[in-house]
């Protein structure tokens, strides 16, 4: 029953699309934001629908009807699990809060909003959810296309031009490696079925071929997830994105990217690379630390609050690379729940960015110092506080569980401490940021923090890629606006206390990580056996080094907001240069971008040339 | 002969990777896009190609002849389309930030520091 | 870093991802010496499965419906996104000045080719299962007599010929008649695109079933969407005319 609701999660949004855009014209305003909300929140209760029903097993889809002739695919399948179906909950929760939110937002374009909105929505599902490789290359695509429109709402402004070309062009390249990679694949299995193509490359050891491809699908992948080295684009785009479309950016297009990486790790490669896995897993934790380390350094060092989100999507993104990379359930699971926790954040303080950008006038830490500091800023100071505790994984909320599933995980001990201060100095970035414009506290200027581009720090100028909403209207219905936010916000917090809910991502990734089933049940059809039953409760380790990191948070944040003048500090004047030097790499300049990716995607390569046997 | 179709397909993915690390001008940069994916295409077409095949279109083909790889050709042409589709989207740009600055120089277009 | 520095820093980069990329390639089978299982399976049975003999059709129409149905509306987020991106040149279509060709032979030649290349962009969709051809080939031959319109006559010959209300919901619809299709297949208890209508005789136009729908909706979206584009780039060129609006 459940299965033939598979294909209404990418055919819903995209037939409420296309209807749209033929018939809007004819319809009255209203129409375009009720249809896309509704159809997002189905979308959304499909996922949930489709996570609970694919409990036991997962459920295959078979396009067409195309079933596998004698273990061949002939057509297109939706391979659905707990995860993949979880995140495509968690895509249509954040469709829908950000299209209420958005409600009239973007009155200029009509329809066209909600047209590319729904194709971003059905891109994003398709993406999590399918079974073939090149299949998962269209739906890229049709993200990313829908995605490079929206980024460049705010045309008229150059910042928005320039994010939005680094972002076409970085992505593009990205895409064209990824399909580079699928065609190597195919040209050895004559097979674009992901389950087929584990059978096909099964467990001889990795060759030339295996090796390229591989390292050219993953790269493709992580310049669509920003990793560092492939990053750069990240922050230039989500940063001039307008808040409800960066919301769903930085909420979760990013770490779909890493999901489906790993579905495409274990179903495709895991036979071919499985006696090789301790050099995947170490390339991949170097990327994953890399991403969590500079992420989180160039996310203290921004005064533009979309900026610092953006940074912050690099550095939470590598946390969760580094959990999949441990190749163990708990790491898997722990990472998943991460994303959905994370993203629920990260959606909630993008649409509370926007709310204070239109009643402060700037998106900009230091330009709003204390401006905040009124009754009626109180829920926003709020929603500000609560995010930036639970990226610090304040035990024992959402986050918390999540990061804790990630530290107990078998495997080497070294990253978790890393991760840890990272998302410390993260959640201090936000929570300096929180202090200065709620509560003044703190200099008004800091020459270590990067200004948003433009005229930095102007009041009275909207944020990077903002639509002009004129001060006037602004209080009218703020606290309605805030609602979306607040209710992410208690989500995620809450998701730690549904009864079982870590067991059941342990079990649901215990199956993810056993391939030959899965591919077996899609080539024949045959049912896997229910997968073991498991618990889980944080361990002690995992509650110190929780609290460790979000009382370094607290301090960090003091620290950082010490004023520089009172004294200059042997510790500033070392830690200047360098940070500099960091910034510097992010210029805005897409050649250099690209050479950055061509080095990260060589160097990778290398690496995997030396170490996978 | 065997190994050179192939071969044509890196050097043009590295030619097009060059050409939007050098570029000066986004018009350039597009076009560059565009010979990075036809590697795509040529590995495509190749892959898919048979010794003394003949066009997968079996209206008035020859019995006994193998047909070649039509699942190839089915892809090639979603790939012809993305391509279309990334070229419309860069050049509109383009044409953004040549009204922003009144230059396609990516030099020109100066907002993202740090 | 300057233009230079990059493309030298560039060189020792770029020699070793060519020497990585031909390892890798080096890897495939020798060119032309085999055929993977879905290939080999297609070939031989596509024709008899689907009554269809141009078998690429019958593989994006029907096996793989789904990644054209996600590559239409690749086209489909073109067109909005183009839309979206160039909108603030807006205020010029009402201007719509004047840039009717000088060269009478241009003129002449040009209108007499427009009627050849409307049939050949229908013939090329119409046949798009049997010989070569197709609904995006055919739409993309089709969308091109538009612009040939602004080639005989100019800006305002062509948008009055191809008035936006009516291509725009042309282009909406065909995207729309894929999918519901597809839905429509699916609410009458078959998978989703499944192909469920009589097959017909093979090398007849009446054969393939779904695939002679999907294939018209899709020439459709494609025509509309490549007039949509035109539109949204020839309006950014009118403006430079004289008697347009400063921007």
């Amino acid at each position: 029953m459940a299965a033939d609701l598979v294909p209404l999660t990418v055919a819903a949004p995209l037939v409420a699309a296309a209807l749209l855009a033929a018939l809007a014209q004819f319809l009255p305003r209203w129409v375009p934001d009720l249809t896309a909300i509704v159809v997002a929140a189905g979308v959304t209760a499909l996922g949930v629908l489709l996570t609970l029903a694919s409990r036991a097993h997962p459920i295959v889809y078979w396009f067409g009807g195309w079933r596998p002739a004698g273990g061949t695919a002939l057509g297109i399948d939706f391979v659905v699990e707990p995860l993949s179906a979880s995140l495509v909950a968690l895509t249509g929760l954040l469709t829908t809060t950000s299209l209420v939110f958005s409600w009239r937002y973007f009155e200029e374009v009509g329809h066209l909003y909600h047209a590319l909105v729904l194709a971003l929505l059905a891109g994003m599902a398709g993406f999590a959810l399918s079974g073939d490789l090149f299949n998962i290359f269209v739906w890229f695509e049709l993200m990313s296309v829908s995605a490079y429109a929206l980024c460049g709402y705010q045309i008229h402004q150059s910042a928005v031009v320039q994010g939005a070309i680094n972002f076409t062009v970085v992505n593009s390249t990205g895409a064209f490696t990824l399909l580079l990679g699928i065609v190597l694949v195919y040209g050895r299995t004559g097979a674009l079925n992901l389950a087929e193509i584990g059978e096909a490359l099964g467990s001889r050891p990795p060759d030339g071929l295996v090796t390229v491809a591989f390292t050219l699908i993953t790269t493709g992948l992580l310049v669509k997830a920003g990793a560092v080295p492939f990053h750069f684009w990240l922050s230039d785009a989500y940063a001039v994105a307008p808040a409800p479309v960066g919301a769903l950016f930085t909420g979760i297009m990013s770490d779909l990217a890493y999901h489906t990486f790993a579905r495409v790790y274990w179903d495709g490669f895991s036979g071919a690379l499985g006696s090789a896995s301790a050099a995947v897993r170490d390339g991949l934790l170097a990327l994953g630390v890399a991403s969590a380390v500079i992420g989180a350094v160039m996310c203290l060092l921004q005064a533009d609050l979309k900026r610092q989100l953006a940074f912050l999507t690099v550095s939470h993104g590598g946390v969760f690379l580094a959990g999949i990379a441990l190749l163990t359930p708990r790491g898997l699971a722990g990472a998943t729940l991460f994303v959905i926790t994370d993203g629920l954040l990260k959606a909630a303080l993008f649409l509370t960015f926007a709310t204070v950008v239109r009643s402060l006038g700037s998106g900009d830490e230091l330009a709003l110092h204390g401006r905040g500091r009124t009754p009626r800023e109180a829920l926003p100071a709020l929603i500000f506080l609560c995010c930036a505790l639970g990226f610090a994984a304040l035990p024992p909320f959402g986050t918390f569980l999540s990061a804790a599933l990630i530290h107990d995980s078998p495997g080497p001990g070294w990253p978790f401490p890393v991760l840890a201060a990272c998302l410390a100095v993260t959640s201090a970035a936000f929570l300096r940021a929180g202090a200065r414009i709620f509560l003044g506290w703190g200099p008004r200027h800091d020459p270590l923090l990067t200004s948003a581009p433009g005229k930095p720090g102007e009041p009275g100028e909207p944020g990077d890629g903002e639509p002009d909403h004129g001060g006037g209207g602004a209080a009218r219905g703020r606290t309605a606006l805030l609602i979306p936010a607040l209710a992410l916000v208690a989500a995620a917090y809450a998701t730690a206390f549904v009864p079982g809910v870590a067991a059941e991502f342990i079990t649901a990734s215990h199956s993810f990580e056993q391939p030959r089933q899965t591919a077996h049940q899609v080539l024949t059809g045959h049912l896997p056996p229910s997968p073991p039953s498991a618990s889980y409760t944080p361990t002690p380790g995992a509650w110190t080094t929780a609290a460790a990191a979000t009382a370094a948070a607290l301090a960090l944040a003091a620290v950082s907001l010490r004023t520089p003048g009172s004294r200059p500090g042997r510790l500033r004047r070392v830690l200047v240069p360098p940070a500099k030097a960091l910034k510097s790499l992010h210029d805005g300049e897409v050649g250099d971008y690209t050479l950055w990716f061509t080095t990260g995607l060589l160097a990778l390569g290398l690496a995997w040339t030396l170490t996978l046997r | 002969m065997a190994p050179y179709p192939y071969a044509v397909a890196g050097v043009l993915f590295v030619a097009g990777l060059y050409g939007i690390v050098s570029s000066r001008n986004y018009i350039h940069m597009a076009v560059c896009l565009t010979v990075m994916q036809s590697s795509t295409y040529v590995t495509l077409i190749c892959v898919g190609y048979l010794n003394n095949g003949q066009p997968p279109i079996t209206q008035g083909a020859q019995p006994g002849k193998p047909l070649v790889d039509p699942v190839v050709q089915a892809l090639t042409l979603t790939d012809v389309v993305v391509s279309v589709v990334v070229l419309a989207l860069v050049l509109a740009l383009a044409l953004q930030a040549h009204r922003r600055t009144g230059s396609v120089d990516p030099d020109r277009l100066r907002g993202m520091r740090g | 870093m300057n233009t230079r520095t990059r493309a030298l820093l560039f060189l020792p980069l770029g020699a070793a991802l060519a020497a990585f990329l031909l390892w890798g390639l080096a890897g495939l089978p020798d060119f032309g010496s085999t055929q993977g299982p879905y290939a080999r399976y297609l070939a031989r049975h596509a024709t008899a499965q689907r009554h269809v003999t141009n078998v690429p059709t019958s593989i994006v129409f029907d096996y793989r419906a789904l990644d054209t149905l996600g590559e239409e509306l690749i086209l489909f987020t073109c067109v909005m996104g183009t839309a979206l991106l160039l909108r603030s040149s807006r205020e010029a279509e009402e201007q719509r000045p004047s840039d009717r060709p000088t060269s009478a032979a241009q003129r002449h030649l040009v209108s007499l080719l427009i009627p050849v290349t409307v049939l050949l962009g229908l013939w090329t969709i119409s046949y798009g299962y049997l010989t070569p051809g197709g609904g995006f080939q055919g739409g993309v031959v089709c969308g091109a007599a538009a612009l040939m319109l602004w080639a005989a006559g100019g800006y305002r010959d062509h948008r009055a010929l191809t008035p936006t209300g009516l291509v725009d919901a042309a282009e909406g619809l065909g995207a729309a008649a894929y999918i519901g299709l597809g839905l429509a297949v699916l609410a009458a208890g078959h998978a989703f695109l499944a192909n469920v209508l009589p097959l017909g005789s093979t090398g007849t136009l009446a054969s393939g079933g779904t695939i002679a729908v999907l294939n018209w909706a899709t020439g459709l979206e494609v025509s509309a969407a490549t007039v949509l584009v035109f539109h949204e780039f020839l309006k950014e060129y009118v403006q430079t005319l004289p008697g347009a609006a400063e921007d």
